[in-house]
């Protein structure tokens, strides 16, 4: 099963609360440097599925590997640290730091050079690589204008953009968005999936993309799964899925 | 052999019901309202107090005291509570909610002391008389206050179970205990219900307070304190939801602590440290154990994010000019301090204002720990007398020079603070808070008042041949030289990790800890780290203290002194460091003012932090610190021409570092 090509393997992955089978033996894989959708109506298990991906809850059965390393029992900070990064459909922003300062500290943690020794020595300020990388994300994301601004002071549609720039400060190979355009107006939601189309295409990121939004989701992915009540029902190309009468039933709730 | 366990263990099932009285009351308030109610000791002292006073000083009968005290003030006093303070708090808020609970529990004890300044000795039994013997079992007689404490006891938890299953606001009670949100959601008037639960569960602590006063010979806070403690053991039991489960715990844990001990021979360690330590080691042990304490504040609550978000520390939001000029300012004040001391202020004054420093460190350790960290914990000022004594024992042991020893204090501190940083891994918030509070209250039990370790209740005299150095020599001020290169050590120390990596590490993991998780911070590493710089800078400001007093006494560093700590500098702000020395100098400056006045008005300095923090929902920067931005905005209002933002002089001011720094 050695697979250099794959960033992501979910084989058998299953997760319950209570009696519930919210994740119900989920298989599929992302391959290095695809953008793949993931999508179900609500309560499908998504989110549940990336918690389990992250770490932030253990999956009950089934393994999660990340180029090729199980990741079964390990904590979501170690996680990260092997280039899993993630946003969070209910944004999980650092509301008293500026929009820079999350970028500096994910690109701190991700070097692993803060010590606080170097504090006591006030040997920790942001270098200049470290300085021109969050330039350069924040350009990418359009968060430029906003660097100094505490995070507090924005709105849903700029926290979502800070996670991502969060995220992508810490250079993961592997990117999972949940439902990112979700708050947004149209035009930012097309700036974000232009924005995770560059991330993808230029940085060679793994994308794996919870959306509702099916319009941004045929525009940013190579391939989609589809999920109901925690099991897989489909996956394929956009149109292929969108074909097919499980999902139109699963998704629409219309009759097959 | 029955007879012997029957005669241990009967005697505890009325002290048992009162503990079931109090944490029922206090696991309905939480459930219903998702407040827990520090002030509960409080409320039950006010009630037993104005009880006794009324039948004592104003010779009314006693029904129509018990009326006036119990069905009339405490349920006002909840609704008081419920209306003016926590109402206002938006549910997520747990530090805020935590905080103004604690401000509660200190400053209305001390209100009540200036209101009723006379001693009350004996207090009244309800309905049956304490020093009659009513019935006996097996040979065991049973006064009156025991019986009343278990019928009232039963009468009071039977006539809840009847308001909670057969009228209508006990139902959307009891649905409120289910989930708070949905009854909200649902529609139900959440206010009214809120308040009924305040009204109901203050009563509650009203009459658990009368009950069980003819046990002590005089009526003092401390006594209500220590129910509280076996309240709160009996409800961790109960995971802080079932109500069933805390009564019996609390039954159990009542029979238990007799039966331990009639069984254990009164001599030795078991006897004198582990058995008054049984109801903390019962709460400490179910904070560890029981399932569900995890969530325990609504941190996991989808809503959260739906409140508004903490407004700016003043100094975020000032002009790069107004830094310059506050930064200057500092300067200027720090200068004129140091002159001062070592000129013209008289002697007394020096020797508050060396105090002054010296709870000034003890209270940067909160900065570090509350401030930075956003973990609220009770029990620094354990920490602080943890290096006090430690240093005090080698000192007195091992002829180890007291400032050598004082450092040494300071890592057996943090040691201590990254063991209960360890402890309590799992618990945040309120968990956190309750078992920062046992571990203060073991310590009290176990460790500091041991003749041995501590003294004993005149604690060690800090000999002069063990300072190496002529500090304690009033006439000198190489005190005040030392303690203030100390307090500038900290503050530097403090405001670069603020500045570094490991500042904007500790607000990431405040902001969020799934966001912190998720960009590879190591939750545990970070904040057993900070545990234990927390504890080891109080460490210091222990031995600072005990040296200044001349004496490390074991009551200077009590638990009632780890949460006025945190009351007083979350008044003059706890994410500054210029907050917590602005409260170490306004502690002992206020106290030496009051010395001033009439004796029954010393305890005011804990009503006025009490109240300076009973504002900490509204501005949790601290009120100095809201006050400050509040001045700085209108200089700027007024000087518009002068403060043009500048990038180069913010670049210049952010290098140079300093007391007031961001
Ligand atoms: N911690 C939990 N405990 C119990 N049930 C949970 C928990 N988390 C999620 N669930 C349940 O699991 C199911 C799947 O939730 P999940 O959030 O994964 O769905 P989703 O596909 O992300 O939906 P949405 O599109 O609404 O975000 C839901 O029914 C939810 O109520
Ligand atoms: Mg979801």
């Amino acid at each position: 099963m050695t697979d250099p090509a794959v960033t992501l393997r979910l084989k058998d992955v299953s997760k319950t609360f209570g009696i519930v089978n919210v994740v119900d033996s989920i298989s599929f894989d992302v391959k290095a440097g695809e953008s793949v959708g993931l999508v179900g109506p609500n309560g499908a298990g998504k989110t549940t599925l990336f918690n389990c991906v992250c770490g932030q809850l253990q999956n009950d059965h089934g393994a999660v590997y990340f180029e090729d390393q199980p990741l079964n029992g390990m904590p979501t900070y170690r996680r990260a640290r092997l280039g899993i990064g993630r946003t969070y459909q209910r944004t999980e922003v650092f509301p008293d730091m500026t929009v820079r300062n999350h970028l500096l500290v994910a690109e701190r943690v991700h070097s692993g050079t803060g010590r606080l020794w170097k504090d006591l020595l006030n040997m920790s300020k942001p270098t200049k690589e470290e300085i021109e990388v969050s330039d350069r994300v924040m350009d990418l994301v359009g968060l430029m204008e906003l660097a100094d601004t505490p995070v507090a002071a924005l709105g849903l549609g700029h926290c979502r953009l800070v996670e991502l720039a969060r995220a992508l400060a810490g250079e993961p190979t592997l990117l999972l968005a949940d439902e990112p355009s979700s708050g947004l107006d149209e035009r930012e939601t097309a700036a974000m999936s232009a924005v995770l189309r560059t991330v993808q295409r230029e940085r060679g990121t793994a994308i794996l993309l919870v959306e509702h939004d099916l319009e941004m989701v045929s525009e940013v992915v190579d391939r989609v799964v589809v999920m109901d009540l925690g099991s897989k029902v489909a996956e394929g190309t956009f149109d292929e899925v969108m074909a097919n009468p499980a999902v139109r039933y699963a998704y629409l709730g219309e009759s097959a | 052999m029955f007879e012997t366990f029957f005669g241990f263990a009967i005697p505890g099932i009325p002290f048992g019901c009162t503990y079931a009285v109090i944490a029922v009351g206090l696991v309905l308030t939480y459930q219903a309202t998702g407040v827990f109610n520090f002030a509960f000791p409080a409320q039950a002292y006010a009630a037993s107090l104005v009880f006794t006073a009324l039948i004592q000083s104003a010779h009314l009968p006693s029904w129509l005291a018990f009326i006036i005290a119990a069905v009339i003030m405490s349920p006002l006093l909840g609704l008081a509570f419920d209306r003016l303070l926590f109402s206002k708090i938006p549910n997520t808020n747990t530090t805020a909610k935590l905080v103004t609970g604690i401000s509660l529990l200190v400053g209305l004890p001390s209100l009540l002391l200036v209101a009723f300044p006379s001693n009350y000795y004996n207090p009244p039994s309800l309905i049956w008389d304490i020093n009659t013997v009513y019935l006996t079992f097996w040979e065991i007689p049973i006064n009156g206050a025991q019986i009343s404490s278990v019928v009232v006891t039963v009468l009071m938890l039977g006539a809840l179970v009847g308001l909670l299953r057969f009228t209508n606001i006990g139902l959307q009670m009891r649905g409120a205990v289910e989930s708070r949100r949905l009854v909200q959601l649902d529609g139900v008037n959440a206010g009214g219900v809120v308040a009924v639960a305040w009204m109901v569960s203050s009563f509650l602590a009203g009459m658990s307070g009368i009950l069980f006063s003819p046990n002590f010979g005089e009526i003092q806070s401390q006594n209500y304190a220590l129910l509280f403690v076996f309240a709160l053991a009996a409800a961790a039991c109960g995971s802080f939801r079932s109500l069933p489960k805390t009564a019996i715990a609390a039954v159990l844990i009542g029979i238990g602590q007799f039966l331990f001990q009639g069984y254990l021979p009164t001599t030795g360690f078991l006897f004198t440290t582990v058995l008054p330590s049984f109801p903390f080691l019962v709460l400490a042990g179910a904070l560890l154990l029981m399932p569900g304490l995890r969530n325990l504040d609504s941190s996991a609550d989808p809503l959260s994010s739906v409140d508004p978000p903490l407004p700016p520390t003043a100094a975020a939001s000032r002009l790069p000019q107004m830094d310059r000029m506050i930064k200057i300012a500092w300067y200027t004040v720090l200068g004129v301090f140091v002159v001062s001391m070592l000129t013209w202020i008289p002697k007394d004054w020096e020797s508050v204002l060396n105090q002054g420093l010296a709870f000034s460190a003890l209270f940067l350790s909160i900065t570090l720990i509350t401030g930075m960290g956003g973990q609220l914990s009770l029990a620094q000022a354990t920490l602080a007398g943890v290096g006090a004594f430690t240093a005090a024992q080698l000192a007195l042991h091992l002829g180890l020079n007291f400032l050598i020893g004082g450092l040494i204090g300071a890592v057996v501190a943090a040691m201590v603070a990254v063991v209960l940083a360890v402890l309590s891994l799992r618990l945040r918030g309120l968990g956190l808070a309750l078992m920062t509070l046992a571990a203060a209250l073991l310590f009290d039990t176990a460790i500091f008042s041991n003749q041995t370790l501590a003294g004993g209740s005149g604690g060690l005299n800090i000999q002069a041949k063990w300072l190496g150095l002529d500090l304690n020599n009033p006439n000198g001020h190489l005190y005040f030289i030392v303690a203030f290169l100390v307090v500038l050590l900290i503050t530097g120390m403090i405001l670069f990790i603020r500045k570094g990596t490991t500042g904007r590490v500790l607000g990431a993991l405040k902001g969020s800890e799934t966001g912190a998780a998720g960009i590879g911070i190591n939750l545990t590493k970070e904040r057993i780290m900070i545990f234990a710089l927390s504890g080891a800078v109080a460490g210091i400001g222990g031995v600072l203290l005990v040296i200044q007093e001349n004496v490390a006494n074991p009551q200077s560093f009590n638990y009632a002194f780890g949460l006025i700590f945190i009351v007083i500098v979350v008044t003059t702000g706890v994410s500054t460091v210029e907050g917590a020395i602005q409260g170490g100098f306004g502690f002992v400056v206020i106290q030496k003012l009051l010395g001033y006045a009439p004796a029954r008005f010393a305890d005011l300095t804990f009503v006025f932090f009490a109240f300076g923090a009973l504002t900490y929902a509204a501005h949790p920067e601290g009120i100095l610190e809201f006050q400050k931005r509040r001045s700085y905005q209108r200089i700027e209002r007024f000087f518009p021409s002068a403060m043009k933002k500048s990038e180069e002089n913010e670049l210049a001011i952010g290098i140079a570092g300093g007391v007031s720094d961001d």
